[in-house]
C-alpha cells in the first residue's frame, strides 16, 4: 500500500492558525473573529499583523454569528472562531437565520472538536455538530485531518462563495499530508488503493485509517482509505466507486454514529447501491475526561477497531 | 464554626487545588483559588446542608435538597475548589480528589451529574447557563413551600452571556427572593483583563436596572468579609428581590506568581511551582493533603 510517514507531530488548529496567517497577507477582505479564546484558535500571528481585523467578541457566541453575518453585508470573510461546542449547538439558531438562510458569506471555524480536547470533559466534547451542520441546508462541512490538510482547507474556504463549518482540534496529531497542497472543498481523496474494503475517514480518523490498513495488509487484506475531509457536499461519486469496487465499508469519525460521516454514506448506499457498512463512532453516549489516547481507545476509535471493524465487514459481504 | 477554622480549611482547600490541577497538569487553578473563601464559608458555615450521613459516613446527598440551601456553581471550570470543598465537607473521601480529569473518574473536568458525583445538581461548563438552573430551582423551592435558599456563582467574564440577561431579567420578573447569586469580579478571563476583553462596565448598576437588591463584598480573599456579606445577603432574602453580590477577587489569591494577572486562568503549575506554592500554603490545623 501506498507508504504514509511523518517526521512531526502538530495541532490541525495550528493548520488553520497557519492559514489565517497568509490569508491576513493575501486577503484584505478576511476579518477574524474569536469569543475569549484567541491562545486555543491559534490566531495569535494573524491578530499582530492584522489587529484592525481582528474583533474579540468576548464571551458571547450568538453575538458573534450576528456580527460576522453583518460584516458580509460590507464584502468581508469573517472567520468566527470558538470551540466546536461554542460554535454550533449553543448558536445553532443565530447560524441557521442570519447565516445559513440569509446565505451569508461566514466562516464557522471551531477547534477542539470531538474527544480528543481531553481533560476538559463531556461539557466541551462535542460529537454531534457534523450532524446539526450537515443537516442545515445550505451549509459546507470540512473537516480536515492534519495541519497541512487543515492550513488548506482555511485558505480554500476563503475562496468559496457561502457559510462553511469549519472544524478541528487540540490534540498534536502526525503531519502527513504534503504542504501547500490543493484542497478542493467536497472532492474526497484517495488516501489508498485496495480492493477488499472501503474504509471512509474524516478528521483525526485518517491516521487512525492508514494505521488499520497497515495491519489489515499484514493479514493479506486490502484496503481502500477515503479520505472524506468534506461531508457536505459529499463525494457520493467517488464513495459509490469505492464500494462497488470493494463491496462493504467501514466509516471513521470522532463524532456520534447518530447523523455524522457514517449517516451520510449510509444514506448514499442506500438510495444507490446497497453494501454492509460498519461504524466506527462514539455509540449514543457523551464523552468524558481522560487523555486523547486513552479516549480514542474507551470509545472504540483507534486503528484496532477499525481493523476488528473491517473483518467483520468483510464476514457480511454477499 | 468559627472564622478561624473556616481560614484553615481554605489553606487546606488551596492545597488541594494546586494539587489536583498538578496531578493532571489541566485545569483551572486562578478561579478556583480566588473563590476558595467564598466555597468554604458558603459549605462550612452559612449554607444550611443535610447532615446526615450513609451508611458509608459520607453526607447522604439528595438531588431534590429539600429541606437545605442549594448552591449552583455556573462557571464550571472552576471545578478544582468545588470538588475539595464537597470532599472537605465529607460528601467523598477526598482520596477521591486525586482522580481529578483522569479517565473513568467522578471528579470530570467541569462538574457533571453524570456520573453521579454527591453534591452536583447540575452540569456546568459551557458558560452563561447556571442562573437559569438556579431561578428554576428557586421557583420548585418556592411551590415546594420550602423556605431554603438557592446560591448561583458567576464569573466576571461570564457576564458577556447573553442568556446570563435573559435570566437577569427574569429573576426580579418573578420575584425570586430566596435567590442569592454572587460574581467573581476577578477582572480577568482568559484573553486578558475584562476591561480590554469585552468591557462589562457597571455591573452594580445593570443589575439594578434590571431589578436585583445588588450589594459589595470588597475583598472576597478576607474571610470576615466573605461572612459578613453572605450573612448580610441572607437577611435581604425574602423581600421581593433576587439579591446579587458582586465580590472582588483576586485570580490566583494565595500563590502569589498566580496572582495579579490572567495567566494561570488554565494552566496548571510544574513541579517546581507546585512546590512553591506549597510552601506558601502553610496549614495550621489538623488537616491534611489527601
Ligand atoms: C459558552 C462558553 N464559551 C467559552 C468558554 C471557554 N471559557 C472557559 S472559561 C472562560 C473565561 C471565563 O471568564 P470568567 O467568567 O471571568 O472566569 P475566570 O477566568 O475569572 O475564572 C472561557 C472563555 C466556555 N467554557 N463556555
Ligand atoms: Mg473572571
Amino acid at each position: 500500500m501506498t507508504k504514509y510517514t511523518f517526521t512531526e507531530k502538530k495541532d490541525t488548529r495550528s493548520g488553520f492558525g497557519a492559514g489565517m496567517t497568509e490569508l491576513g497577507r493575501t486577503n484584505p477582505n478576511v476579518v477574524t473573529l474569536c469569543a475569549d479564546l484567541v491562545g486555543s484558535l491559534k490566531i495569535d500571528t494573524f491578530i499582530k499583523e492584522n489587529p484592525e481585523r481582528f474583533i474579540q467578541c468576548g464571551i458571547a457566541e450568538a453575538n458573534m454569528i450576528g456580527v460576522a453575518a453583518g460584516l458580509t453585508i460590507g464584502g468581508k470573510i469573517p472567520f468566527a472562531t470558538t470551540f466546536a461546542n461554542f460554535g454550533s449547538g449553543r448558536v445553532y439558531d443565530q447560524i441557521r437565520q442570519s447565516v445559513a438562510y440569509s446565505d451569508k458569506n461566514v466562516k464557522i471555524a471551531v477547534s477542539h472538536a470531538g474527544l480528543t480536547l481531553g481533560e476538559d470533559g463531556a461539557t466541551h466534547q462535542i460529537l454531534e455538530d457534523l450532524a446539526m451542520m450537515r443537516a442545515m441546508p445550505n451549509m459546507t462541512v470540512i473537516n480536515p485531518c492534519d495541519f497541512n490538510q487543515t492550513k488548506a482547507a482555511t485558505i480554500a474556504a476563503a475562496n468559496w462563495k457561502g457559510p462553511i463549518y469549519l472544524r478541528f482540534g487540540r490534540p498534536v496529531v502526525p503531519v502527513f499530508t504534503a504542504p501547500d497542497q490543493k484542497f478542493e472543498i467536497g472532492k474526497a481523496w484517495m488516501v489508498n488503493e485496495g480492493k477488499d474494503v472501503t474504509i471512509v475517514a474524516t478528521g483525526h480518523l485518517v491516521w487512525e485509517a492508514i494505521q488499520a490498513a497497515e495491519i489489515l495488509e499484514a493479514q493479506g487484506i486490502s484496503a481502500e482509505i477515503l479520505n472524506i475531509h468534506t461531508i457536505k457536499p459529499l463525494d457520493e461519486k467517488a464513495i459509490l466507486k469505492s464500494v462497488r469496487k470493494t463491496r462493504c465499508v467501514v466509516s471513521c469519525e470522532e463524532h456520534q454514529a447518530n447523523g455524522g460521516l457514517g449517516d451520510a454514506v449510509a444514506q448514499t448506499l442506500a438510495k444507490n447501491f446497497l453494501a454492509p457498512q460498519e461504524y466506527i463512532a462514539v455509540e449514543n453516549s457523551f464523552g468524558e475526561s481522560g487523555t486523547p489516547a486513552q479516549l480514542m481507545e474507551k470509545y472504540g476509535l483507534s486503528a484496532k477497531n477499525i481493523v476488528e471493524k473491517s473483518l467483520k465487514v468483510i464476514q457480511r459481504k454477499q | 464554626m468559627q472564622n478561624q477554622e473556616l481560614r484553615a480549611i481554605a489553606v487546606q482547600v488551596r492545597r488541594d487545588i494546586v494539587r489536583m490541577v498538578h496531578a493532571c497538569q489541566s485545569g483551572h487553578p486562578g478561579g478556583s483559588l480566588g473563590c476558595t473563601d467564598l466555597f468554604v464559608a458558603l459549605y462550612f458555615q452559612q449554607m444550611k446542608i443535610n447532615n446526615r450521613k450513609g451508611k458509608d459516613t459520607y453526607l447522604s446527598f439528595n438531588m431534590d435538597g429539600k429541606g437545605e440551601d442549594l448552591f449552583f456553581l455556573s462557571n464550571g471550570h472552576i471545578s478544582p475548589v468545588f470538588y475539595s470543598t464537597l470532599a472537605r465537607r465529607g460528601y467523598f473521601d477526598v482520596k477521591e480528589l486525586s482522580t481529578f480529569r483522569k479517565i473513568d473518574s467522578r471528579l470530570q473536568g467541569h462538574p457533571t451529574t453524570h456520573e453521579h458525583l454527591p453534591g452536583i445538581r447540575v452540569a456546568s461548563g459551557s458558560l452563561g447557563q447556571g442562573l437559569s438552573v438556579a431561578i428554576g430551582a428557586a421557583l420548585a423551592k418556592r411551590l415546594n413551600g420550602d423556605k431554603n435558599l438557592v446560591y448561583c456563582l458567576m464569573g466576571d467574564g461570564e457576564q458577556q452571556e447573553g442568556q446570563v440577561w435573559e435570566a437577569a431579567q427574569a429573576a426580579p420578573h418573578h420575584k425570586t427572593d430566596n435567590l442569592i447569586a454572587i460574581i467573581d469580579l476577578n477582572g480577568q478571563q482568559i484573553d486578558g483583563p475584562t476591561e480590554k476583553v469585552m468591557n462589562n462596565r457597571d455591573l452594580k448598576a445593570k443589575y439594578k436596572a434590571f431589578g436585583w437588591n445588588v450589594m459589595e463584598i470588597k475583598d472576597g480573599n478576607d474571610m470576615d468579609q466573605v461572612v459578613a456579606g453572605l450573612r448580610k445577603a441572607k437577611r435581604l432574602t425574602g423581600k421581593g428581590q433576587p439579591i446579587m453580590i458582586l465580590m472582588k477577587t483576586e485570580m490566583g489569591a494565595g500563590v502569589d506568581y498566580m496572582m495579579g494577572s490572567h495567566k494561570w486562568h488554565g494552566v496548571a503549575p510544574n513541579d517546581e511551582q507546585l512546590q512553591t506554592a506549597l510552601n506558601q500554603l502553610v496549614t495550621t490545623g489538623t488537616i491534611g493533603d489527601y
